[in-house]
């Protein structure tokens, strides 16, 4: 794990040196060299990412917790990952303004997979209230 | 996997070539040619970038929403 780090702080700041370079002449392949990048550094974390998750079901499972919700939640991480990446990175290559309706679209996404969640909650809610 | 550090230099080194190019050709006066230059590095840059894209779309895929 140390290791790891070491090599991609190393990745990260060669790249960056590399993109400072050709953003003189052509900033957008110094744009498409970011976007490699950033995809490289998460592809390189995968497995971890997959260890990580693989134990939260393992808990959720010995929990007894519905697998609907842990699934739910890992779905709403990942689109929260996806939206965020995009918008990092079409801001960066100055589009503010898609970058805000990325992140809007992400937003919504995620309120309307957490509608069965929202549901069971306000339900129970409602069975608790003495009437 | 490990980090593809060569492909990283690969885009900087074309980056960098089709620069020196498109400058070469503009002095000499072959201003269209340096537009073609240009647009096919683009393309073969566009092309490793975007199927590595495709490769993070897939990861994120079988990882996060449980699609195979």
């Amino acid at each position: 794990m140390t290791i790891e780090i070491l090599q991609i702080v190393g990745f990260a700041l060669i790249a960056t040196f590399l993109a400072l370079v050709v953003k003189e002449q052509k900033p957008n392949f110094a744009f498409l060299l970011i976007v490699f990048v950033g995809c490289s550094i998460f592809l390189y974390l995968i497995d971890q990412i997959y260890a990580i998750i693989h134990m939260l079901e393992k808990i959720a499972i010995n929990a007894n917790v519905n697998i609907i919700y842990v699934e739910t939640i890992l779905k709403i991480i990942g689109i929260a990952y996806i939206a965020e990446f995009a918008s990092q990175i079409t801001k960066d290559a100055g589009q503010a303004a898609i970058a805000s309706k990325i992140e809007m679209a992400g937003k919504i996404l995620i309120l309307a997979m957490a509608i069965p969640i929202l549901t069971v909650l306000i339900e129970t809610i409602i069975a608790l209230i003495p009437n | 996997m490990g980090l593809e550090v060569d492909i990283i230099f690969k885009i900087a080194g074309v980056g960098i070539v089709v620069a020196f190019l498109h400058t070469i050709l503009d002095q000499v006066g072959k201003k269209e040619y340096a537009q073609w230059v240009t647009l096919f590095g683009f393309i073969y840059i566009l092309f490793m970038v975007a199927s590595i894209v495709d490769e993070l779309f897939q990861k994120i895929k079988s990882v996060f929403l449980f699609q195979g």
